[in-house]
């Protein structure tokens, strides 16, 4: 029997789930103006695409799930229709 | 120890690693985000079949940066406990160095409740040394949302169509009575409450259990947007009651504590309900007025045992 060490069989990298972004029927727009910097939308991202130091959206891996709009105390992401203009 | 859970000084480390394979909205890398910020890099996660583990995405690929063993629902206590035994042996022979990384489960309701019950309870019981997190999202939902121990009453699932006829069963309590160090409900509409939770569990040896209440946008019919709005809702009607106990002496966090005080009233119970799908049969129904009372009524009785505990 060998004993070589198992190689793990998966390893963590961006996207293991596909380009996510492809799924957004919206995409979330930030108002640099108007953010307080709370970072609930940083939080709150269930795929972790908000920056913190900016909260700049990664829209390549962002679901357009819409929560980082929805819990903005301050009301500054609004989710825009993909295709449309901000 | 205090533990600061401010948003500013929360870690950077991130766990899940963006374009995971999870459903827009889900609780399931909303939670883990936080276990990763909490209990750093060192760390090991067993998982049972869920959502979870769909969600890891495609071979050779993870969305999880951190070891991952998939075991079946059986095993949901026995293996994170060969893994936490055999590291400390490994240790104690200097085989490797320490400190010891943190071994943690992350299984569903179907697999804490129902499936893989007797080996989680076989762990508390052997005090054996890892962390078991059950998120809770009320159903099976990566099989198609089948009721679950956990499902409340009314809820439809696909196997329970016209609503679900008996209530859920008090799982964390349950486990309280297994008498290990630590044991916690959180939310994921309270990251920074969950947040503590973890890091006090982190330094404590032995079993450790942490139920997150885990709304799913796709199992309860509800816009993927709602997840933490009914995370929330779910805590300020007492539908979920956020609580932790150290060596059994339980105490209600905070904002559960006032409502089972009488110091806040809950909201409203059929606002919760009727945000979600799975209760719109309840609500056409004509006994609605009725069954809601009863429900309310419940979760009085719930606070009101919660309270007693707290006082013992
Ligand atoms: C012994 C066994 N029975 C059934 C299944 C099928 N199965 C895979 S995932 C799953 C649902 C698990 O539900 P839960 O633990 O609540 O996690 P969720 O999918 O809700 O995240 C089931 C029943 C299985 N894999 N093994
Ligand atoms: S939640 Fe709103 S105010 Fe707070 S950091 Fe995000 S965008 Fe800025
Ligand atoms: S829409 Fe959802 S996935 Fe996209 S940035 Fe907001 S919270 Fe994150
Ligand atoms: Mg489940």
């Amino acid at each position: 029997m060998t004993k070589e060490v198992l190689q793990p069989l998966a390893k963590p990298v961006y996207g293991a789930g596909g380009p996510t972004g492809t799924w957004r029927s919206q995409r979330p727009v930030l108002d640099k103006e108007k953010c307080t910097g709370c970072l609930l939308c940083w939080i709150y991202c269930p795929e972790a695409v908000i920056a913190r130091e900016d909260r700049a959206i990664d829209y390549e891996y962002c679901k357009g799930c819409g929560l980082c709009a929805r819990e903005c105390p301050v009301g500054a992401i609004a989710m825009i229709r993909e295709g449309e203009e901000a | 120890m205090s533990i600061s859970a401010k948003l500013t000084d929360m870690p950077d480390h991130e766990l899940i690693q963006r374009g995971t394979g999870a459903c827009a909205g889900c609780p399931s890398p909303m939670g883990l985000r936080i276990v990763g910020k909490a209990l750093g890099p060192d760390a090991i996660m067993v998982m049972t079949p869920s959502c979870a583990v769909a969600s890891i995405g495609m071979m050779p690929k993870s969305c999880y940066d951190v070891p991952v063993l998939n075991v079946c629902f059986a095993s949901a206590g026995a293996s994170a406990a060969g893994i936490s035994g055999a590291l400390d042996v490994q240790i104690a022979k200097g085989v490797i160095a320490g400190p010891k990384p943190v071994v943690f489960n992350w299984v569903g309701d179907g697999g804490t409740y129902d499936i893989g019950f007797q080996g989680v309870s076989a762990a508390a019981e052997r005090n054996d040394d890892f962390i078991h997190f059950c998120y809770n999202n009320e159903a099976y939902s990566n099989t198609g949302v089948q009721r679950s121990g956990a499902t409340p009453l009314h809820a439809a699932t696909t196997t329970t169509p016209a609503g679900k006829s008996e209530g859920k069963k008090s799982m964390p309590l349950l486990m309280l009575d297994h008498a290990p160090a630590y044991v916690a409900t959180a939310s994921i509409a309270y990251p920074q409450d969950f947040y503590k939770k973890i890091a006090k569990a982190k330094d404590i040896k032995g079993f450790r259990y942490i139920e997150l209440h885990a709304p799913c946008g796709p199992g309860w019919k509800f816009p993927a947007s709602e997840t933490v709005e009914i995370g929330r809702m779910a805590v300020k009607t007492g539908a979920w009651a956020l609580w932790e106990a150290e060596n059994g002496a339980l105490t209600i966090n905070a904002p559960t504590l006032q409502l089972a005080e009488g110091k806040t009233k809950p909201s409203s119970l059929e606002d919760y309900l009727k945000v979600q799908g799975r209760f719109a049969g309840l609500m056409k129904d004509a006994a609605k007025e009725q069954a809601i009372a009863v429900m309310a009524q419940g979760i009085e009785k719930e606070l009101a045992d919660l309270l007693a505990r707290s006082k013992r």
